[in-house]
């Protein structure tokens, strides 16, 4: 009972906050392969995103400028990568290893010189709201009390993704894009510009997963901050079936494990054990998962 | 009556390549015109030009007795063109109603798709293209595609259709079923521009043809007041023989052997023949039906699955490496000539050595024989005539036909018994169409054994003494070869219909 009352109050709505930068990358990371492009570079347009937002944070007092910073940036980074990628036609994977290395060095760099320091220095962070009369609500009250405002956010863009790709002519577009964009082409599509578009939107979604780091889940910008969260964001995406809904359920499933971790500690399970839960969780799901969605067929493939 | 397209004085050359020349091309409208030419005449060029994917150094493009402003896909939609490719663009994974209304779809924030099926199905009914909307692409038959391409430009509004070589991929029964597609549109008012090199389909479907050579025109003639012999000449140049002499042949003891093969995984019979000196066995069949299979089967290049063995001069060689094959007097003419049959950036003279790196007469302790290796290659360039400035210029830079021949005198280099040639004229003109098969009937006269796998009818009808027929991984029935042998009967079987006689057993 105890257990089932922290699953409740703590796990739950922890593994939540946990997710919420992981499922951005996933869906930025399900925006670029739908459109053919191999994106690694997600994990460095979430770093530049987060320090991004910690320097607007830091200039204007103000974290939603913050935030915008960081949405700027990493859709500065995304339109790299495409250019790159698309227009110069380089190794898409090569490209994305490359953008992560710029954006570790870049923002290491760009901390030292700004506060002396590989840590920057506190910046107002992102207030927490409460909704009113929800939070009231037992047990389930607390998914409305004191949560940051992306709590809300992103139900919203996983729905608003789901919906371009499965409702509009747009994702029916990009999805043929992913598949064959020699038939796209041939449609009379101009596959560059779409590619150009989503990339940079990717981009800019990851920079807001970077934002949520720095400047709600913490308020300053440390080295390599984003610990692989991007690279997690591109697995969940392939768990999740190159889907927006399947890629905000596995990385969902990804950080549930890992919140896990925090409160089953100290209880009588061994801790080694309990380190072990996350990766033994994906294992063994998986495993029970079978292949249900088809990976785009052109993937890293220009036309 | 207008012209749908007028073409006049194209010239568009690549670094090296002058690929149009000077060429006039007008098609009028409602005719169905052929474009007829060998690869490489400057057919896909000019096309190419027309769709505004290349622009022309010289000449002007008039549509509709319009200056045409085409510069991509969309703009040549807009401006009533359509072309079906050769290699299909479609979707696999998406529906057959996505597929086409992609790019097209109806004008609203969120998709639907219920104005689309409506307009779509009025047109497949009109049409008579009988097209399942819901099944996805990867399973529709090729024929089914084909017309799904045609739906897709259709409900783009395009009333001059282009087809891109549209028959290489068909049963001889679907190609008469595209035949009857054809003409439907055009008693509805639609301009056909039809790219082919074959002659037969040529008589047998336009109004009008047009034939190029080397990037010029020859002349534009009304088909009802030609005929093959005389496109042929226009194609080539020079009179072509069609009538290969097939002097009968001692058939002696049986060279291979191939005993219960099963080809693909799901055929419900595995494949069971023999060849015989100076037999050749023609294998036709829609390619994709087990052909590359049963080849490097044979050759030992693809695992044959258990149970089955095949037997080259008596003896077993089943489990044996593609070398030891090589070595023990199998020569391979692969289906796949860039793939398998040579290292394009290689000189001609090293791909002379593919596969035989190993022979004691080219190397000793690892260490090739250089000089041996040049007089093998020269002598064999000499003998069958390769058109080559240089034994070490690289044989990516020869035409196809002068490859072709590079690897058939590699392969005969070393007096096989038995030789798998497999789909031997692909993408050859008809020059070299004519050595390779004159090459076939003189191994056969050698005592050769000789397995002919190809999807070209009209080569297996010539060429072979006995026919099978493969159709999804089983051979429906085999026969000898005469004049009563029809493509019809051939086309039923490649379809999988079998006419009675034996089934699947020699």
């Amino acid at each position: 009972m105890q257990f089932l009352d922290s699953l409740i109050t703590h796990i739950l709505p922890l593994g939540y906050q946990l997710s919420i930068p992981i499922a951005l990358a996933a869906i930025a990371a399900t925006i670029s392969e739908r459109l053919g492009v191999i994106n690694l570079g997600i994990e460095g347009q979430m770093l530049v995103g987060a320090f991004a937002a910690v320097v607007g944070s830091h200039l204007t007092g103000s974290p939603v400028i913050g935030i915008l910073f960081g949405m700027i940036a990493g859709g500065v980074f995304g339109l790299l990568h495409v250019t790159v990628c698309v227009k110069l036609r380089s190794n898409q994977a090569v490209c994305g290893v490359a953008i992560n290395l710029l954006a570790l060095g870049l923002t290491d760099f760009l901390t030292t010189l700004i506060w002396g320091t590989k840590i920057s220095a506190l910046v107002t962070r992102l207030p927490n709201v409460t909704v009113p009369l929800l939070e009231r609500i037992p047990i389930a009250g607390v998914f409305f009390r004191n949560q940051t405002v992306f709590f809300y956010l992103l139900p919203l863009i996983v729905a608003a993704a789901y919906i371009f790709f499965y409702k509009t002519r747009w994702g029916l577009r990009v999805m043929a894009i992913g598949h064959n964009p020699q038939a796209a082409l041939s449609a009379g599509i101009n596959v560059v510009k779409y590619r150009y578009v989503g990339l940079m939107i990717a981009g800019v979604l990851a920079g807001l997963g970077g934002a949520y780091l720095s400047v709600a889940f913490n308020n300053a910008f440390v080295s390599d901050m984003v610990a692989g969260r991007g690279f997690m964001g591109i697995a969940s995406n392939i768990f999740g079936g190159w889907n927006p809904l399947g890629s905000f359920l596995a990385s969902f499933l990804f950080a549930f494990a890992q919140s896990l971790r925090y409160y089953v500690a100290g209880a009588v399970v061994p801790t080694q054990i309990t380190q072990m839960l996350p990766y033994a969780i994906t294992l063994i799901v998986l495993i029970a998962v079978k292949k249900r969605s088809r990976a785009p067929e052109a993937m890293g493939v220009l036309e | 009556m207008g012209y749908a397209v007028q073409m006049k004085g194209i010239t568009k050359s690549f670094p090296g390549v002058l690929a149009n020349d000077g060429i006039d091309f007008a098609v009028e409208e409602n005719e169905i015109h052929c474009l007829l030419g060998e690869n490489g005449c400057g057919k896909s060029t000019l096309m190419n030009v027309l769709f505004g994917i290349h622009k022309q150094e010289a000449g002007e493009i008039l549509i509709k007795d319009k200056k045409s402003t085409i510069t991509n896909t969309k703009e040549a939609h807009d401006a009533g063109i359509g072309m079906v490719h050769q290699h299909f663009m479609l979707v696999n994974p998406m529906t057959a109603l996505d597929n086409i209304m992609l790019g097209k779809e109806p004008i609203g924030l969120f998709l639907d798709r219920q104005v689309a099926r409506r307009e779509i199905s009025a047109m497949i009914e009109k049409y008579g293209f009988q097209i399942d909307l819901d099944a996805s692409v990867s399973e529709l038959a090729v024929g089914i595609k084909q017309r799904m391409e045609i739906v897709k430009i259709l409900y783009r509004g395009a009333d001059i259709i282009i087809m891109d070589e549209p028959t290489a991929v068909l049963t001889p029964q679907e190609v008469q079923e595209l035949f009857k597609i054809l003409t439907g549109l055009k008693a509805d008012g639609k301009t056909i521009i039809f790219i082919t090199h074959k002659l037969e389909e040529t008589m047998a479907i336009s109004d009008r043809v047009t034939v190029l050579r080397g990037g010029k025109k020859v002349k534009t003639v009304v088909t009802a007041q030609s005929s093959e012999k005389e496109l042929a000449r226009y194609m080539v140049g020079y009179d072509v023989n069609f009538d290969l002499e097939r002097p009968p042949v001692e058939c002696g003891d049986i060279l291979l052997e191939v005993r219960n093969v099963q080809l693909l995984p799901n055929a419900r019979h595995s494949v069971s023949f023999e060849i015989r000196k100076g037999e050749i066995l023609g294998i036709a069949g829609v390619d994709g039906n087990g052909q590359q299979e049963l080849e490097e089967m044979i050759m030992g290049v693809r695992k044959a699955p258990k149970g089955g063995s095949i037997i080259v001069n008596g003896s077993d060689i089943t489990g044996t490496t593609t070398k030891f094959r090589k070595a023990y007097g199998m020569g391979h003419i692969p289906s796949d000539r860039y793939k398998s049959a040579m290292v394009k950036d290689f000189s001609v003279r090293e791909n002379y050595m593919l596969g035989f790196q190993d022979h004691a007469d080219l190397n000793t302790y690892g260490f090739i024989k250089h000089k041996v290796l040049a007089a093998f290659s020269q002598a064999q360039i000499k003998k069958y005539n390769v058109v080559v400035s240089s034994d070490e210029s690289s044989i990516g830079t020869l035409s196809g036909g002068n490859q072709q021949k590079v690897i058939i005198s590699r392969e005969l280099g070393h007096d096989p018994d038995v030789v798998i040639v497999a789909q031997p004229t692909r993408g050859l003109d008809i020059g070299a169409i004519e050595f390779v098969h004159s090459t076939l009937i003189d191994l056969r006269r050698q005592g050769k054994a000789v397995l002919l796998i190809s999807v070209e009818l009209t080569e297996i009808m010539t060429l072979s003494d006995r026919i099978a027929v493969l159709c999804g991984g089983e051979i429906m029935d085999s026969f000898e070869n005469s004049r009563d042998v029809t493509r019809e009967q051939l086309g039923l079987l490649m379809a999988g219909k079998a006419v009675g006689g034996s089934y699947g057993e020699e």
